[in-house]
C-alpha cells in the first residue's frame, strides 16, 4: 500500500491542481443535483399556476446550469490531466533516476526486464488510475451521501432503508475488490512472462529459425497466452459479479422502500410526491455506485502497479559513498601527504609487496588488490579468493584464465562496480570506497565484454567517454582503436547514425568503437574485458601496439582468453576458479605456472615440447 | 474446439490475404474505422458469443427499463393518507422482485460472455502476432527495435483489451437502451420525442469532433511513448554500460527531455479526450431543459399530463445517459484503435516469400517424424548400459545414417550478389564450390562479410542475384525449414531460452532422452558445469545466469545433440577459454568429419585443419586454398597469420 503514499509524494507539486480538479467536479455534481429541484419548481409553480413566463425563466436557469456545469467540468478535466500526467512524469523520472543510481548488485537481482515493465506499462496504469481518482472518485460518494442526507429530511423511517442499504452495498463492493486485488497481481505476472517470451522470440529469431523451431516456440507462446487468458477470465468472472449484485441489492431495497413508503403515506407521515423523490434518490445512488465500482476496479489495478513501482524505489543502492565528498578529498590529500604508517595500519595484514614498498613507490601504484575476496549477492561461494597484486602506473596487466575463473569479476572491482567482500582495492593509492560518487569512474576507461552502442551518431557514442572531447580527440581515439576504416566507411563519418544497440554494425566494428569510446576519456586506467574477441589477430595486434604507443602513463588491464593478447604484458595474472594460479611475465609463467603452460600450448600446439603431458 | 482447428487450417490462406490488405491499409492510413473493421473481423470468429452478448444486452436493458415503470405503477397505488391499494401491491412487488433477480442473473451472464469475448480476441491477436513474427523477413526484424515490437504485442494489445472490454459492456447496452427508451417515449408524446431525436445528433457531432481530434493526439502520445520505451529499453537494458561510463546523469537528462515531450503530448491527449463527456452532457442538459419548457407549454395547452412530463423527463435523461457512456467508450476505443493500428501494422507486414513445399533431403524428416527417437532409444537399451555410455555421438550417427552421409553437402555458390542497403554494394559476383564433407574456413578482417555469408547460406536473407544450391538443389526452391535442418549453427551471440537446461539443449530435438542429452553435453564439455548446477538438467536458467562461455557451451551442446549433416560455426569458440576450447575442438573435429562445415573464426589453429580457407575482404573472396597453399602465396592470409606471433616483438 506504500504505492499510494509514493504517488502522493509526486503529486505534491501539483497539489493545487489535485485539489481543484475534484472541487470543480463537485461543483458540477451540484449543478446536476439542482436540476431536478428546478423541474419540480416548474411543475409545482409554473404549471400549477399556469404561468408560462415563470416556466421560461426557470428554463433559462436550467440553461445557465448546463453552461456552468460544462465550464466546471472542463476546468476539472484540465486540472486532472495536468495533475495526473504531471505526477506520473515526475514519478517516471524519479524511477529512471533511481535505476540509474542502483549498483550492479541490485541490477543483477532485479533484472532489467522487470525494471522496463515498471517504467512503461505499470507507469501508464498509475497515470490512468490517478486521472480517474481525481475526476470521479469523490463525485460518486458526494452524490450518495447527499442523497442519504436528503432522504432524512423527508422521512426518517424511510431513510433507515438507505442507512442499511449503503453498508451492505459497500460490503459487497469492497469484498469483491479485496478478493480481486491479489489476482490482478497474478495476471500482471502472467503478462510479464508473455512479454519475456515475446522478447525471447525476437532476440533468438536466428537460432529459432536455424533449428526450425518456429512451431514449438509458437506453441509455448500459445500456452502462456492461454494461461494469461484463463487468469484474466478468472478475475473477470469475479468482477462480473459486481454489477448484477449491486443492481439486485439496490432494487430490492427499493421494493422495501416502496413498502415502507406505502405504510408511511397510509398513516399520513408523508406525501406521494415524497415517495417519488425518495425513489429518485435510490435510483441516483445505484447509478453512482455502479460508476464507483467500475472505477474502483480500475484504481485497484493502478494501486497494484504503484506498489510494484514503489518496491523498486525502496530498493536502495548497496553501495555507500563518503558523505562529504569535499572533506574526503582533503582528507585523502593530507593522508597521502602524511604518511605511510597510517596507510600501513589500514592495510592490516602486510601484503607481500606493501611491506617492502616505500611511500615513493606507492605513488607509482595504479591499482592494488589487497587480499581481496568477493562473492556475488545471493551466492555463498567466493567468485574471487584472496587476490593480491600491485599494478604500477604505465604497466600492462594481462588477466587470463578459463571460463568462470573470475577474470571479469576481478576487473569489475577496480571501477567499484561491486564492493569487495574482504580485503580492499586501491586505485592511485586510495581505497576505492573513499572516492566520491562518480569521481573514480572518471579515471577509468572500461571496454565491456558485451560491445554495446547506443542509438545516435558515432560522435554521440564516443562522447560518452568524455563529453568535452574535441573532434580531434575523437579521431585520435578512433585511430588508436583501429576503427578508422569503420568510421571512414560510414556516410557522414562521425555523424553517421548508429541504430539501437548498434544493430547496423558488425560485432567487430562495435567492439572497436567501444574501445575508442573508452580511450576518448584519456583514462589513467584502461580496462579491456575480453574486448578484442571479435577482432582478427592483425587488428588485435595493431590495437595493442597503438595503445602501447600512447603518451602518458596509462595502466592497461587486458582480460583475454588468448595468450597472444597478454603475452607482452608486464604482468600476467593467471586465474583458476577464482584463485590466482600465478602472476608474472610470460617467460616466468612459462617456467613455473602449470595452468598458464596448459593455456599456452593449447593455443600454440606447434611449440609444445615433446615431453609435455596433457593435464587431463 | 472445432473453431480452433479451423483457425489453424486457415492460417496459411489468411496470411496471404492480409499481405494483400496491407497495401490498401497504407493508403487509408489513420482511419480508425478501417482498423475497427479489422478488429471486428477478428471478433467475428466468436460470432455466436457476440450474438448472445447482443441478445443479452437487449434483454437486460429492456428489463432494466421496464422495472422503473413497474415501480411507477406501484407508486401510483400510493394515493395519499388512508388511500393506499395494498391488495394489488403485493403481487406487483413480487413480480418486480422476480424480474430484478432475472435481470441480475442475465447481466452476470452477459458480463461473463463479454469477458470471454474480449480476452479470447486479445489472445487471438497475440497468437497471430507471434505467428507473424516467425515468418517475418529478418530484414524487418533487424531493422525494428525489439522493444518496439514487444510493446506492440504486449502493451498495445493490452490497451486494446481494456478498450474492447469497455466497448462491449457499454456500447451494445447503450445502443439498445437508446432504442428501447425511444419506444417508450413515442408512446407518451410524439412531438417531444421527435424534438429530442432531432437535437440528439448535436451531441453526436460534438463527440465526433472531439474524438476525431483526440485520436490524432493519442497517436502522437503513442508515438512519443514508443520513443521513450525504446530509450528505456536501451538505457535500462544496458544499465551496466551506462554506469561504466558514469553516463547516468546524461541518460537521465535525455530521458527528461523525452519525458517532458510525453508529458505535453499526454496532457493534451488526455485533456481533449476527457472533454467529450462534459460536452455531450451539456448538450443533454440543454435538451432536458427544452423538454421541460415544451412539455410545460403542452401541459398548459392541455396536451400532456404532469405524470406524462415526469416520465418523458426521466426517459429523456435516461435516453441521453447512454450517449455519455458511448462517448466515453468511444474515446477509450479511439485509444484502443490507435494501439490496434500498431498491432495490425505488425501483423500485416509482408511475410517472407512463400516457402516451397519441396524438402531438402527429405530423409532427415522421415528420421525425425517417427522411428528415430524410438529406435535410437531401443538401440541404446539393447546395446546395454555400459556399452552405450562409451558410444560417442559421432558413432551413433554414422550407425543411423550409414553410407548416405557422403553424398550430402555439396554447396554451390554461383554469381551471388547481395547487399543489405541496396544503394551500397557488399557481396559481388561471389563464386564457390564445396564438395561434400569439406571443411571451409572463412577468415578476414572484421566486417568483411563473413556474417553476411551465413545469412545467405541459412537463407535468413535472400540473394539479390545468382544462386546457392545444395546437392544440385537451389536453396530458394526448397522449404526454409528443411534447408536449415541440414545445418547445425552456433552463433557468435549465444541465445539462451528462459527454461530448464534440458529444454535448452533439446531445443532442436524435444523428444531427446536424458541419456542422449547427457551424452551430447559430455561431448561438448558442458556437462561439467551442468552437473554442478543446483538441479542439474532441471535447473531453470536465464540469459543472465550464465557466463558467456557457459552459454556458448550450451549452444554447442544443442548442435551436438542433433548432429546435422552440415555445420555453420560463427566465431563459436571466441569466448570460451582455450583449455575447454581444445576439448571442444576435438569434439567438433569428430562432428565435422564427413560433414560440410563452414567455420567463421579468428583462431588460426582452428582454421589450419580446414580443407579450404576463404579469405574475405570487403565482401569478396580475395584468396582461396589450404593453409599451406595460402602461406606459400605470401599474401593477405600470410600477413593475417603472422600477426598472431608478432605480439612477441612489442
Amino acid at each position: 500500500m506504500n504505492g499510494i503514499k509514493r504517488t502522493l509524494t509526486y503529486l505534491r507539486p501539483y497539489r493545487k491542481q489535485a485539489i481543484l480538479a475534484p472541487t470543480f467536479k463537485l461543483l458540477e455534481a451540484l449543478m446536476d443535483l439542482m436540476t431536478p429541484l428546478i423541474v419540480a419548481e416548474i411543475i409545482n409553480h409554473g404549471i400549477a399556476q399556469s404561468n408560462f413566463s415563470l416556466v421560461v425563466r426557470w428554463f433559462l436557469v436550467l440553461l445557465l446550469l448546463a453552461a456552468a456545469g460544462m465550464g466546471f467540468s472542463f476546468t476539472a478535466q484540465w486540472f486532472a490531466a495536468r495533475a495526473s500526467v504531471g505526477c506520473t512524469t515526475g514519478l517516471r523520472q524519479a524511477l529512471f533516476d533511481h535505476i540509474e543510481n542502483l549498483s550492479y548488485t541490485e541490477l543483477d537481482t532485479m533484472g532489467t526486464d522487470t525494471l522496463i515493465t515498471r517504467m512503461t506499462s505499470d507507469m501508464n496504469q498509475v497515470q490512468n488510475g490517478l486521472n480517474l481518482v481525481l475526476r470521479l472518485l469523490l463525485r460518486s460518494p458526494f452524490i450518495v451521501v447527499g442523497a442519504v442526507i436528503l432522504s432524512f429530511t423527508i422521512n426518517v423511517k424511510a431513510a433507515l432503508v438507505f442507512v442499511i442499504t449503503v453498508p451492505i452495498l459497500s460490503l459487497v463492493i469492497f469484498g469483491i475488490m479485496a478478493a480481486s486485488i491479489p489476482l490482478y497481481a497474478k495476471t500482471q505476472g502472467a503478462l510479464d512472462r508473455l512479454l519475456g517470451t515475446t522478447r525471447e522470440n525476437l532476440t533468438g529469431v536466428r537460432v529459432i529459425r536455424a533449428f526450425h523451431n518456429e512451431k514449438r516456440e509458437v506453441e509455448e507462446f500459445d500456452r502462456e497466452n492461454q494461461a494469461l487468458t484463463h487468469l484474466n477470465e478468472f478475475v473477470g468472472r469475479l468482477s462480473a459479479l459486481m454489477n448484477p449484485a449491486t443492481f439486485a441489492i439496490v432494487n430490492i431495497a427499493t421494493i422495501i422502500l416502496i413498502r415502507v413508503g406505502a405504510i408511511q403515506v397510509f398513516h399520513g407521515n408523508m406525501a406521494q410526491g415524497d415517495v417519488v423523490a425518495l425513489y429518485n434518490y435510490m435510483a441516483q445512488i445505484i447509478i453512482e455506485l455502479i460508476k464507483l465500482a467500475s472505477l474502483i476496479i480500475n484504481i485497484n489495478r493502478s494501486i497494484a502497479c504503484a506498489d510494484r513501482i514503489d518496491n523498486v524505489l525502496t530498493v536502495t543502492s548497496s553501495m555507500e559513498y563518503p558523505k562529504d565528498a569535499a572533506g574526503q578529498k582533503a582528507e585523502r590529500l593530507s593522508d597521502s601527504l602524511q604518511s605511510e604508517p597510517s596507510l600501513e595500519e589500514s592495510a592490516g595484514t602486510p601484503g607481500l609487496k606493501s611491506s617492502s614498498e616505500g611511500s615513493d613507490d606507492r605513488k607509482e601504484d595504479a591499482v592494488v588488490f589487497d587480499h581481496v575476496s568477493f562473492a556475488y549477492a545471493g551466492t555463498g561461494e567466493n567468485a574471487l579468493e584472496n587476490i593480491d597484486f600491485t599494478a604500477k602506473k604505465g604497466q600492462t596487466i594481462g588477466v587470463i584464465g578459463g571460463t568462470g575463473s573470475g577474470k571479469s569479476t576481478l576487473v569489475n572491482l577496480i571501477p567499484r562496480f561491486y564492493d569487495a567482500s574482504q580485503g580492499k582495492v586501491l586505485v592511485n593509492g586510495q581505497d576505492v570506497r573513499t572516492y566520491a560518487k562518480g569521481e573514480l569512474i572518471d579515471h577509468i576507461g572500461v571496454v565491456p565484454q558485451k560491445a554495446v552502442l547506443f542509438e545516435g551518431t558515432i560522435r554521440d557514442n564516443l562522447l560518452w567517454g568524455n563529453e568535452n572531447a574535441s573532434d580531434e580527440d575523437l579521431w585520435k581515439a578512433i585511430e588508436t582503436a583501429q576503427a578508422m576504416e569503420v568510421v571512414k566507411g560510414k556516410e557522414g563519418e562521425l555523424d553517421a547514425l548508429i541504430e539501437q544497440n548498434g544493430r547496423n554494425l558488425s560485432g567487430g566494428q562495435r567492439q572497436r568503437l567501444t574501445i575508442a569510446r573508452a580511450l576518448v576519456r584519456k583514462p589513467s586506467i584502461l580496462i579491456m574485458d575480453d574486448s578484442s574477441s571479435a577482432l582478427d589477430f592483425a587488428t588485435d595486434l595493431a590495437l595493442r601496439t597503438a595503445i602501447h604507443g600512447l603518451e602518458g602513463e596509462m595502466t592497461v588491464f587486458i582480460v583475454s582468453q588468448r595468450t597472444s593478447s597478454v603475452r607482452s604484458a608486464d604482468q600476467i595474472i593467471v586465474l583458476n576458479d577464482g584463485k590466482m594460479a600465478g602472476i608474472g611475465s610470460h617467460d616466468s609463467l612459462m617456467k613455473n605456472c602449470r595452468v598458464y603452460q596448459e593455456i599456452y600450448y593449447s593455443q600454440f600446439p606447434d611449440e609444445k615440447p615433446a615431453d609435455w603431458k596433457e593435464a587431463e | 474446439m472445432s473453431a480452433l482447428n479451423q483457425k489453424k487450417t486457415n492460417q496459411g490462406k489468411k496470411g496471404q490475404n492480409q499481405a494483400g490488405a496491407a497495401v490498401s491499409v497504407k493508403k487509408t492510413d489513420g482511419s480508425s474505422m478501417s482498423v475497427m473493421k479489422k478488429v471486428l473481423k477478428v471478433i467475428a470468429h466468436y460470432r455466436f458469443l457476440l450474438l448472445l452478448s447482443v441478445i443479452l444486452a437487449a434483454v437486460t436493458v429492456v428489463l432494466q427499463l421496464y422495472i422503473p415503470i413497474l415501480f411507477g405503477n406501484a407508486i401510483d397505488l400510493i394515493l395519499g393518507p388512508g388511500k393506499v391499494k395494498f391488495g394489488p401491491m403485493k403481487p406487483l412487488l413480487l413480480e418486480i422482485l422476480f424480474l430484478i433477480l432475472l435481470t441480475a442473473l442475465l447481466t452476470w451472464l452477459m458480463n461473463l460472455i463479454n469477458n470471454r469475448l474480449t480476452y479470447r480476441t486479445v489472445q487471438d491477436i497475440r497468437s497471430k502476432a507471434i505467428r507473424k513474427i516467425q515468418t517475418l523477413p529478418l530484414s524487418y526484424l533487424d531493422s525494428h527495435s525489439t522493444g518496439d515490437i514487444v510493446q506492440r504485442v504486449i502493451a498495445d494489445v493490452d490497451q486494446l483489451s481494456d478498450g474492447l472490454l469497455l466497448g462491449f459492456t457499454q456500447l451494445f447496452s447503450g445502443i439498445v437502451m437508446i432504442f428501447v427508451t425511444l419506444g417508450f417515449m413515442f408512446s407518451k408524446n410524439i412531438e417531444i420525442t421527435v424534438m429530442v431525436l432531432v437535437l440528439t445528433p448535436v451531441s453526436f457531432l460534438v463527440a465526433r469532433f472531439i474524438s476525431g481530434h483526440s485520436y490524432k493526439l493519442f497517436r502522437k502520445q503513442t508515438e512519443v511513448r514508443g520513443r521513450q520505451t525504446a530509450l528505456i529499453n536501451e538505457m535500462v537494458g544496458n544499465e551496466k554500460v551506462v554506469k561504466a561510463f558514469g553516463h547516468e546523469k546524461k541518460a537521465s537528462e535525455q530521458f527528461r527531455v523525452l519525458n517532458k515531450d510525453l508529458q505535453d503530448a499526454s496532457e493534451k491527449a488526455i485533456f481533449l479526450s476527457s472533454l467529450t463527456n462534459p460536452s455531450t452532457r451539456a448538450v443533454n442538459n440543454v435538451i432536458y431543459a427544452l423538454v421541460a419548457l415544451v412539455g410545460a407549454g403542452m401541459i398548459l395547452a392541455g396536451r400532456l399530463t404532469v405524470g406524462g412530463l415526469t416520465v418523458l423527463l426521466t426517459y429523456a435523461n435516461q435516453y441521453m445517459k447512454p450517449f455519455n457512456d458511448i462517448s466515453s467508450v468511444i474515446t477509450e476505443l479511439q485509444n484502443a484503435m490507435a494501439c490496434a493500428q500498431r498491432i495490425f501494422e505488425l501483423i500485416e507486414t509482408d511475410s517472407e516469400s512463400a516457402d516451397p513445399k519441396v524438402l531438402l533431403h527429405p530423409w532427415l524428416y522421415a528420421e525425425e517424424s517417427g522411428q528415430d527417437g524410438a529406435s535410437g532409444k531401443e538401440e541404446a537399451e539393447a546395446s546395454g548400459a555400459s556399452e552405450s555410455e562409451e558410444k560417442t555421438a559421432e558413432e551413433l550417427l554414422s550407425e543411423q545414417t550409414s553410407g548416405e552421409r557422403h553424398e550430402i553437402g555439396a554447396v554451390d555458390i554461383s554469381h551471388v550478389y547481395f547487399s543489405y542497403d541496396k544503394t551500397k554494394k557488399l557481396i559481388e559476383d561471389f563464386n564457390f564450390h564445396a564438395d561434400p564433407g569439406m571443411k571451409i574456413a572463412i577468415v578476414g578482417p572484421t566486417g568483411c562479410g563473413k556474417t553476411t555469408f551465413i545469412n545467405l547460406l541459412m537463407r535468413f536473407y535472400d540473394v539479390d542475384q545468382g544462386s546457392i544450391s545444395i546437392d544440385g538443389q537451389k536453396i530458394n526452391e526448397v522449404s526454409r525449414g528443411s534447408l536449415r535442418k541440414n545445418y547445425g549453427m552456433v552463433l557468435q551471440d549465444s541465445w539462451i531460452k528462459f527454461g530448464t537446461v534440458r529444454e535448452n539443449i533439446a531445443f532442436g530435438k524435444p523428444d531427446a532422452t536424458d541419456e542422449e542429452i547427457i551424452r551430447a553435453a559430455k561431448e561438448a564439455h558442458s556437462y561439467e558445469f551442468i552437473r554442478r548446477m543446483p538441479k542439474g538438467l532441471d535447473t531453470v536458467i536465464n540469459d543472465e545466469d550464465l557466463s558467456q562461455g557457459e552459454k556458448q557451451l550450451l549452444c554447442i551442446t544443442r548442435v551436438m545433440l542433433l548432429m546435422p549433416p552440415m555445420l555453420i560455426l560463427d566465431e563459436a569458440t571466441s569466448s570460451i577459454d582455450t583449455r575447454t576450447e581444445l576439448l571442444i575442438q576435438s569434439a567438433f573435429d569428430k562432428l565435422m568429419r564427413g560433414r560440410t562445415s563452414f567455420i567463421v573464426a579468428h583462431r588460426l589453429s582452428t582454421i589450419r585443419n580446414a580443407d579450404v580457407i576463404l579469405v574475405m575482404k570487403d565482401g569478396k573472396i580475395i584468396e582461396q586454398g589450404s593453409h599451406d597453399e595460402l602461406m606459400k602465396k605470401n599474401g593477405f592470409y600470410t600477413k593475417l597469420y603472422n600477426s598472431q606471433f608478432a605480439g612477441v616483438e612489442i
